[in-house]
C-alpha cells in the first residue's frame, strides 16, 4: 500500500509504467468482454428484428424464437456490453481520480468471472426456455444469487478503494458510480425476491403479487435505467468528455446539483409504465410529475457535457472520437426530453403498447449508452495497451455507420408506434374499432424492415470497431517484443 | 410533541413528509454550493481532477493539455 500511495504521489502518471501504478489487466478484460458481448448481444438484436420482419426467420426451432431470443438481446447489450463496459471504466476512473491501485486484484479479477458466468448462464437458461419471466431480470434465481455476491463484491471493491484514495477529493464521476452500485443493488434484491419451487427446481414464483408485483417489476425497470443505463453512464461522461477534450467539465457545481437531482427525482418515476392500469391513479400523476422535473436535471447534465467543449468546437471537425461523446449527450438531451413527453398519460395512451416505446427505448440505448461507450472504449483501450489506435478512419465510419442506423431504428420506429398507436384508437361512425389488429401488424411490416436495416448499420459498426480493437491489441503486443529486443541490443552495444 | 411523530409516522403522510424532506435537503445542497464565494472556488478546482493524470502524449488526437483553455471567462 505505501509503495503504490507513494509511487502514485511522486512520479508523474506520464513517465509512470502505468500496470504498476494500477490494476489495468481487470480494465483490460472487461473492455474486451465489453466489446465480445456488445457484437453478440447487438447480432441478437438484428436477428429479432429480422424474424419480427420476415417471421420465416424463426426456422422454427424454440431456442431462437423471438420469445427466448428477445431477452438474451436485451440481457447480452445491457448487462454484457454496457455492464462490463461500466465495470472497466469504473475501475479504470476510481484508480485514476483517487490516485491509488484497486482494493484488491483477487476480488475485483471475482467480479469479473462472476459477472460473465451470470451473462453466460443466462443466455443458456433463456435459449432453453427458462425465465423469470420480469423484464430486464428474467435470470432465475440461483443466478440472481450469483450476481448479488458480485454485486457485493463490486461495490466493496469500489468502497475500499475510495477509502483508500491519494486525492482528497472524490471525483463527481465516482459519486455517480457510487450512487448506480448502491441504487442497483437495492433494485436486484427487492425485484427478484422469489419463492423456489425446490431447490433444484430453477423455477420460481414472485413473493409480491398482482398489481403490486407489476409496480416491483417497473419500479426496477426503470430504476434499471435511471441508476444503471443513465448515472453510471454519467459517471462514465464527466470523466471521457474532460479527457478527451483535454479541458476540465463546464462547471463543477452544476455537475454537484446534477448529481443531487438525478438521484432524488428517479427513484419515483418507475410507475409511469403502469399509466391506465390497475394502478392507483395517484401513484400514476406522481410518476409523470417526477418524470417531467427530471426533464431539469438531465438536460442540465447534457449542457455540462456539451459545454466543456466551448471554446474548442473545432474538435468535432478532427477527433472521431470527440464526435462519439457528444452526439452521444445530444442523444441523452433527446431520449430524456422524448421521455417525459411519454409520460405524461394522454401521450401515454397513444403510446403505450406500441413500437414508439421500442423506438425510445432504443434512442436512449443505442444514442446515449452505445454511442458514450463508444467514445469511452476508444479513448481507453489505446491508454491500457500504451499504443495508438489501429485506425482513425474506421473510427470514423464506425460514428457514421452507428449514426446512421440510429436515425433509422428511431424514425422508423415513430411510424410505426404512432401509426400503430392512431389505429388501434381509430373508431368508425358506429363507434366500432376502425381497424382490425391483423390490419395493424400489416402497417407495421415496412417500419420493421426499415428498423432491421438500422440495427444491421450499427451491427456493422460494432464489427468495425471489435476489428479496430482487436488490431489496436495485436499491434501493441507485437510491438512489445520488438521494444524488448531493440533494448536488449542497445545493452549489449554500450 | 407527541403528536408530530405520530402525525409524521402516519403512513397515510408519508408523501408530504418524502416531499418535504427531500426538497428540503436539496434545497439545503443548492444554498450550500453557492452561498460561500471560497467554496464555490474550490468546488470548481475540483474540474482539473481528471487532467491531473494527464497522459495525451498516447492518444493521436489529444489536445496539449493547456488547462488555461478550459478556463471561462
Amino acid at each position: 500500500m505505501s509503495e503504490k500511495a507513494a509511487t502514485a504521489g511522486s512520479v508523474p502518471a506520464s513517465t509512470a509504467v502505468p500496470s504498476e501504478q494500477y490494476n489495468y489487466e481487470i480494465v483490460k478484460k472487461f473492455s474486451i468482454a465489453a466489446v465480445i458481448w456488445g457484437v453478440l448481444g447487438m447480432a441478437a438484436g438484428v436477428w429479432i428484428a429480422s424474424q419480427l420482419a420476415w417471421p420465416f426467420l424463426n426456422f422454427d426451432i424454440a431456442q431462437i424464437t423471438f420469445g427466448r431470443f428477445r431477452p438474451v438481446h436485451t440481457t447480452l447489450v445491457i448487462f454484457g456490453f454496457g455492464g462490463n463496459a461500466l465495470f472497466a471504466t469504473s475501475y479504470y476512473i476510481i484508480q485514476r481520480t483517487c490516485q491509488t491501485r484497486l482494493y484488491s486484484d483477487r476480488l475485483s479479477l471475482f467480479t469479473f468471472y462472476g459477472w460473465n458466468l451470470a451473462l453466460i448462464l443466462g443466455v443458456i437458461t433463456y435459449m432453453a426456455g427458462i425465465t423469470q419471466g420480469r423484464e430486464y431480470a428474467e435470470f432465475n434465481w440461483q443466478i440472481d444469487i450469483l450476481i448479488a455476491v458480485t454485486w457485493v463484491v463490486y461495490f466493496w471493491v469500489f468502497l475500499m478503494t475510495l477509502l483508500r484514495r491519494n486525492q482528497p477529493h472524490i471525483y463527481v464521476a465516482n459519486w455517480f458510480f457510487m450512487a448506480f452500485i448502491l441504487a442497483t443493488a437495492l433494485l436486484h434484491i427487492f425485484n427478484n425476491i422469489q419463492v423456489p419451487v425446490s431447490l433444484t427446481s430453477p423455477h420460481s414464483y414472485s413473493l409480491f403479487s398482482g398489481v403490486q408485483d407489476a409496480m416491483t417489476q417497473w419500479w426496477y425497470g426503470h430504476n434499471a435505467v435511471g441508476f444503471f443505463l443513465t448515472a453510471a453512464f454519467l459517471g462514465m461522461m464527466y470523466y471521457f468528455v474532460p479527457k478527451q477534450a483535454g479541458r476540465p467539465i463546464y462547471s463543477y457545481k452544476l455537475s454537484i446539483i446534477h448529481f443531487w437531482a438525478i438521484i432524488f427525482l428517479y427513484m419515483w418515476v418507475g410507475a409511469h409504465h403502469l399509466h391506465w392500469t390497475a394502478l392507483p391513479d395517484w401513484v400514476s400523476t406522481l410518476a409523470a410529475t417526477f418524470s417531467i422535473l427530471l426533464l431539469l436535471p438531465s438536460w442540465g447534465g447534457m449542457i455540462n457535457g456539451i459545454m466543456t467543449l466551448s471554446g474548442a468546437w473545432d474538435k468535432l471537425r478532427t477527433d472521431p472520437i470527440m464526435l462519439f461523446l457528444i452526439t452521444a449527450l445530444s442523444f441523452y438531451g433527446m431520449a430524456t426530453f422524448e421521455g417525459p413527453m411519454m409520460s405524461l398519460k394522454s401521450v401515454n395512451a397513444l403510446s403505450h403498447y406500441t413500437d414508439w416505446t421500442v423506438g425510445h427505448v432504443h434512442s436512449g440505448a443505442l444514442g446515449w449508452v452505445a454511442m458514450i461507450t463508444f467514445g469511452s472504449l476508444y479513448h481507453l483501450i489505446p491508454r491500457l495497451w500504451n499504443t495508438k489506435i489501429y485506425s482513425l478512419r474506421l473510427i470514423y465510419i464506425h460514428f457514421f455507420l452507428a449514426t446512421i442506423g440510429i436515425v433509422l431504428y428511431i424514425v422508423s420506429m415513430w411510424v410505426a408506434g404512432i401509426g400503430q398507436g392512431l389505429m388501434l384508437r381509430a373508431f368508425d361512425e358506429y363507434g366500432n374499432l376502425a381497424y382490425t389488429f391483423t390490419e395493424s401488424v400489416v402497417f407495421l411490416h415496412k417500419p420493421y424492415v426499415v428498423r432491421a436495416i438500422g440495427g444491421g448499420f450499427f451491427l456493422l459498426g460494432m464489427l468495425i470497431m471489435a476489428f479496430n480493437v482487436a488490431m489496436t491489441i495485436l499491434t501493441a503486443k507485437r510491438a512489445v517484443p520488438a521494444t524488448d529486443a531493440s533494448r536488449a541490443t542497445a545493452a549489449t552495444a554500450s | 410533541m407527541a403528536e408530530i411523530w405520530s402525525w409524521i409516522t402516519d403512513l397515510g403522510n408519508s408523501k408530504i413528509v418524502a416531499l418535504l424532506l427531500f426538497m428540503t435537503t436539496f434545497i439545503v445542497i443548492v444554498i450550500y454550493l453557492f452561498s460561500n464565494r471560497r467554496r464555490s472556488t474550490r468546488f470548481e478546482s475540483y474540474r482539473y481532477i481528471p487532467l491531473d493524470d494527464e497522459d495525451s502524449h498516447l492518444d493521436p488526437n489529444a489536445a496539449s493539455g493547456d488547462r488555461n483553455k478550459g478556463e471561462r471567462s
